[in-house]
């Protein structure tokens, strides 16, 4: 559409004519572009959350809590439960943990790296803390990228005793704990602190999600840390049964194994589920907003694109006659239907303009007062080529209308 | 007169049957998004306790270490200490006061073959349902002596006492609770307040169902229940011990019963504070003393999505006022010579402005109409969402007025401009032009 000076100027004047029609489209397409942005973006921030990677097996693990059990007899009753879980059928590893991530179910502590690093201490990292049954680390799928896990003797020899910290003194991390502990260094061989506790790292693996997240800091929900702990030890904290298997096979292994543990342990409360819907439960309100997002936009783009189509049909219902003398002096058909879309380009340009700076300025107050970062600059664009795009879409219907007005219609009064 | 209008106006927006559906869809989709939104931040927002809110208080202290410390600028942590809870309810300061954590209670029915369950459980002081006037059903609280001899007493909510007793009265009976049993000696009548006030910061739900069980603190503790959320300040020697352990575990709420008894409550907290700094076991000095919904604004309880949804739903609602202005505006320009008609047989500007004001009107009811329909489809959306508050989403009849309202003001608003531009037409050019 080569839009030429000569035909903007009668448009403009025509405009003129129609100010507050006009400014009534700028206005729509300006609120529509900076909603739009803003949505949009927020859309953009929840996938990305809810698409945070976590290395391990989440398609094949199956997890079973069992609650409710006698403290005293865990040292005999988890190997028990352990070997009728690993007598299922399709079964590939199976272990007990404290915690899962995305289970809500956080064990949080702080950690220094100097001898004196007491709890309390303000330069401390904050870190999630899961302790692994023997085995744990093939069961979750961990990835371990230097040094290695936990042998088995370190699993036998860990124990809770009353404190809150394992007695033990061997630890793994994730990759991204690792660098926050000692940035730009290797952490294996070096020792995090809580006064009078201190651990030596032996691995460190890939990042494996928090209890719970960050969605303001993703990087923060990386900082997880692993400790052997052995069944006799552990004081009822192992929570979690976990069961590697084929994706194909999750769902029988979860039933099939809630109904073993149910039955093994009478007293105890039992309760299977498969690891995607632990994943899926955590994130269930931030896809229902993401959803209700889209369906906003939807419908306000509709909105806005009917707005537009009424008032230019309006337009055209008004100039039928004008229309009519144009067609008659000479003009074509595609000069009548690229003078209405030349109008309506004009209009969106104008909203657009305007919309970009709202955009702009809802984001810069969802910043201040909720947890909302910076829109990226190329947002704004991208609204205004969809309003443009939507405008010009819009108008074809009533430009199309005005451009079949036969040259005759000049003759008729009105 | 109006009557007339009323005519006009329908005759009009039946002229144009297009643009008349297009204006009220687009009207009735903005108050249905706003409406279903504002229905959930009003759920949300809400006063759990409207006749007894103002007078619950919510004290805390501050037992960090003086790292960190700003005088006047730290908020002191959510949860108290065993020691500090217990000094404050054996103060006696308030009307009433009772300390509270929440724990998960393993119940065991007594029918054959039935399978132990899970249920939300708090562990309190007898005050508890005097200051936040629990409804019973059956019996009644217990007592402080219960309290101090470590009674095995339990007050139950109607579901479970429902579940297990077939809604008779239990009082008198026992409940087998983490293989103990406990004597039964009331049942409350339902109660879920929203939010869970007393629970926001304690590790458990803000919204949905109330709790199962209530059990007596001190008793709950002896027989090894733990709480949902321990916060720990220093090296913890002995993680059991909840009770001499640098831990933060408990909620305390006291009931003050005018201005002045919560001016001395919040001059008892601060010398309390001071006088543990002079003991050695304090390094802060900081207090706060916030009354019910003022501590649930700064725990912000209502989900940041739902005030984004709102506001949202706002802009939505704005973009469609704007079209109907758009559209309303079309419509009566397109009528110029009806009007100049009008004008010129007598009718005054004052005429033609409520002529359109009425036609605009009329597109709001139909809009609002719409929009109930839309709001109810919206909600019962959400009541199938997964959200802990989404079986609470109805429309009630304080929202369906406002629908209305919001309909009203939404299209008259819209209606001004092309009301205001209909009555200054100039008559003669409009007949002139016939």
């Amino acid at each position: 559409m080569a839009i030429r000076s000569t035909e903007i100027r009668p448009i403009l004047a025509s405009l003129r004519k129609h100010r507050i029609p006009a400014l009534l489209i700028v206005l729509e397409i300006a609120l529509a572009c900076a909603v739009l942005c803003n949505a949009v973006f927020m859309i953009s921030q929840r996938v990305s959350d809810i698409q945070l990677p976590s290395a391990i097996d989440q398609q094949g693990l199956v997890t079973v809590s069992l609650r409710g059990t006698d403290d005293k007899l865990v040292g005999s009753d988890i190997p028990r439960n352990l070997a009728a879980l690993r007598g299922i059928a399709g079964v590939q590893q199976a272990a007990v943990t404290t915690s899962l991530p995305l289970s809500h179910n956080n064990w949080g502590w702080s950690f220094g790296v100097s001898p004196d690093s007491a709890v309390a201490n303000r330069k401390n990292i904050n870190v999630s803390l899961y302790f692994l049954g023997e085995g744990g680390g093939k069961a979750l799928g961990l990835h371990v990228l230097q040094g290695r896990f936990f042998n088995a003797d370190e699993f036998a020899g860990s124990k809770f005793d009353t404190a809150a910290l394992p007695e033990t003194h061997v630890v793994v991390m994730t990759r991204t704990a690792a660098s926050r502990f000692w940035p730009g260094q290797s952490a294996l061989g070096k020792t995090i602190y809580s006064k009078p506790f201190y651990y030596t790292v032996v691995g460190v693996v890939d990042d494996v999600l928090r209890p719970n997240v960050y969605t303001q800091n993703t990087s923060k929900s990386y900082d997880a840390i692993y400790f052997p702990m052995s069944a006799a030890g552990s004081k009822g904290a192992f929570s979690y049964y976990i069961l590697r298997g084929a994706p194909k096979d999750r769902d029988r292994i979860m039933r099939e194994a809630e109904q073993k543990l149910a039955e093994l342990n009478p007293g105890a409360v039992a309760k299977g589920k498969i690891y995607m819907d632990i994943r899926n439960d955590y994130f269930a309100d931030m896809r229902s907003m993401a959803w209700m997002l889209v369906l906003v936009c939807a419908v306000m783009l509709a909105v806005t694109a009917f707005g537009i189509v009424g008032l230019t049909s309006f337009w055209v219902g008004q100039r039928r006659r004008q229309i009519g003398i144009r067609r008659a002096v000479g003009a074509t058909r595609g000069q009548i239907l690229g003078y209405f879309r030349t109008e309506n380009f004009l209009l969106s340009t104008a909203g657009v303009l305007i919309g970009m700076l709202l955009a702009f300025g809802i984001n810069l107050y969802l910043m201040q007062h909720y947890e909302m970062s910076r829109m990226p600059w190329y947002y704004l664009p991208a609204g205004a080529v969809t309003l443009w795009l939507l405008g010009q879409l819009a108008v074809l219907g009533p430009a199309l209308r005005a451009a079949s007005v036969p040259p005759v219609e000049a003759t008729r009064s009105v | 007169m109006f009557g007339y209008y009323l005519e006009l106006a329908l005759r009009s927006l039946k002229r144009n049957k297009v643009l008349t559906t297009l204006m009220v869809l687009a009207l009735a989709l903005g108050i249905g998004a706003t409406i279903t939104t504002l229905t959930v931040l009003r759920l949300l927002s809400g006063d759990p306790l409207p006749q007894k809110s103002a007078r619950l208080f919510y004290p805390q202290v501050d037992p960090n270490s003086k790292q960190g410390y700003v005088e006047g600028q730290t908020k002191p942590d959510a949860l108290m200490t065993y020691p500090d809870a217990m000094n404050l309810l054996r103060a006696h300061r308030g009307t009433h006061q009772a300390a509270m954590a929440l724990t998960q209670a393993k119940i065991l029915p007594k029918k054959a073959n039935a399978n132990p369950f899970f249920s939300d459980a708090v562990m309190t002081t007898a005050d508890f349902f005097a200051m936040f006037d629990t409804p019973f059903k059956y019996g009644s609280g217990w007592t402080a002596a219960d309290d101090d001899n470590r009674a095995q007493l339990v007050v139950i909510a109607g579901f479970l006492n429902d579940k297990l007793f077939g809604g008779a009265n239990s009082v008198g009976r026992t409940i087998h609770i983490d293989d103990h049993d406990y004597r039964i000696v009331g049942v409350l009548k339902k109660w879920a307040p929203q939010p869970r006030f007393y629970a926001v910061d304690l590790g458990g739900r803000s919204y949905g169902d109330g709790d199962a069980v209530f059990l007596p603190l001190h008793t709950a503790r002896s027989m090894k229940m733990r709480p949902q959320d321990t916060e720990c300040y220093a090296a913890v020697p002995d993680i059991l011990n909840l009770e001499t352990a640098p831990c933060e575990w408990l909620g305390v709420w006291v009931e003050l019963d005018s201005a002045a008894a919560v001016a001395r409550y919040k001059a008892f907290l601060d010398g309390y504070a001071k006088q543990q700094v002079a003991l050695g076991r304090f390094h802060r000095t900081d207090t706060s003393l916030l009354n019910l919904m003022g501590w649930l604004r700064q725990e912000q309880v209502v989900p940041d999505d739902v005030r984004l949804q709102a506001g949202l739903a706002f802009g939505f609602l704005l973009i469609c006022v704007v079209n109907t202005v758009g559209l309303l505006l079309a419509k009566c320009l397109r009528r110029s010579r009806e009007i100049g008609v009008r004008r010129a047989l007598g009718a005054t500007r004052r005429e033609i402005f409520t002529q359109f004001m009425v036609e605009a009107g009329i597109v709001g009811l139909a809009g609002g109409v719409l929009g109930l329909l839309f709001a109810e489809l919206g909600l019962f959306g959400i009541r199938h969402q997964p959200a802990e508050y989404a079986s609470l989403a109805h429309l009630d009849l304080s929202m369906f007025a406002f629908t209305f309202v919001v309909a009203l003001v939404a299209s008259l608003v819209a209606g001004i401009l092309p009301a205001w531009r209909a009555s200054v037409l100039a008559p003669a050019p409009q007949l002139k032009a016939a």
